[in-house]
């Protein structure tokens, strides 16, 4: 069901640049809102964390609600002093656990 | 790219523990979920810890008007030259007729560079969207816009 998470960033940066990161995950999301045929309610179950860091130093990390739309997609910045890994992470209600890592380099 | 998937894990997170104790609490107390306009000042309140926000600083970019409340792209940006000393540490996203108000919350750190984010959200119906954001001396900036929605994101 899962597939890998897009993300979108630069391989090099000059130091000191703010570059911009754009990530997707294939999630679907589950309100707990939406009942199913015979009337039940689907449980919900949604990414409820994202984070994201460098260099093991936190960037940004997001606590995520079911008004997140499917799919959850998310672009930010960061600013890079020095070489080194982008981390990211998100975390679901059913305790799957998606990371994915970028490298970028100083030129 | 780097790619890992952990299968789910049937044991509680310290958060879903959390989360249910504070659920049982508000149980007891009321018999039932509050609702509504109490759940958004609610939510207002645990961010701002009472400090009155102030308008300006932010630029929220959404339409005034969608046809499809299932995906509504939402992009804010909080002026601030996020620096070590003076930089944007949250930012709370509220949808104030969705039947749970919360969309989201932002923690920043100055490695961000920039106190931005574009993402998609859901909206059930007509209402408004109301960004807080906080800096880390505790000032409380705010900013809302309408929403017109043809087709609300399904809930049945």
């Amino acid at each position: 069901m899962t597939t890998q998470p897009r993300i979108r960033m630069p391989k090099l940066a000059k130091k000191g640049e703010v570059i911009q990161i754009r990530t997707l995950v294939s999630h679907m999301m589950e309100s707990g809102q939406r009942k199913d045929a015979s009337g039940k309610t689907i449980p919900r179950n949604i990414i409820n964390r994202f984070s994201c860091t460098f260099n093991g130093r936190p960037v940004l990390a997001c606590d995520i609600e079911p008004a997140i739309a499917a799919n959850p997609y998310l672009e930010f910045s960061a600013r890079v002093e020095e070489s080194g890994t982008f981390r990211f992470t998100w975390a679901a209600d059913d305790g799957m656990v998606i990371s994915a890592s970028e490298k970028i380099t100083i030129r | 790219m780097n790619h890992r998937v952990r299968p789910a894990m049937p044991t509680l997170s310290r958060r879903d523990a959390l989360r249910i104790a504070a659920g049982s609490a508000a149980l007891a107390v009321t018999g039932s979920r509050a609702q509504g306009a109490s759940d958004v000042a609610n939510a207002i309140a645990a961010f701002t810890g009472g400090r009155a926000p102030e308008a300006g600083s932010i630029t929220l970019d959404l339409a005034a008007a969608v046809e499809d409340g299932n995906s509504v792209p939402l992009s804010v940006t909080v002026e601030s030259p996020m620096r070590p000393d003076d930089h944007v540490s949250e930012i709370l996203v509220v949808a104030d007729a969705n039947p749970w108000p919360r969309v989201a919350s932002f923690q920043f750190s100055p490695t961000a560079g920039k106190a931005a984010f574009s993402t998609r959200i859901r909206l059930a119906a007509d209402q408004n969207v109301i960004v807080l954001a906080k800096m880390n001396d505790g000032r409380i900036f705010t900013a809302r816009q309408h929403v017109e929605v043809t087709i609300g994101a399904c809930t049945n």
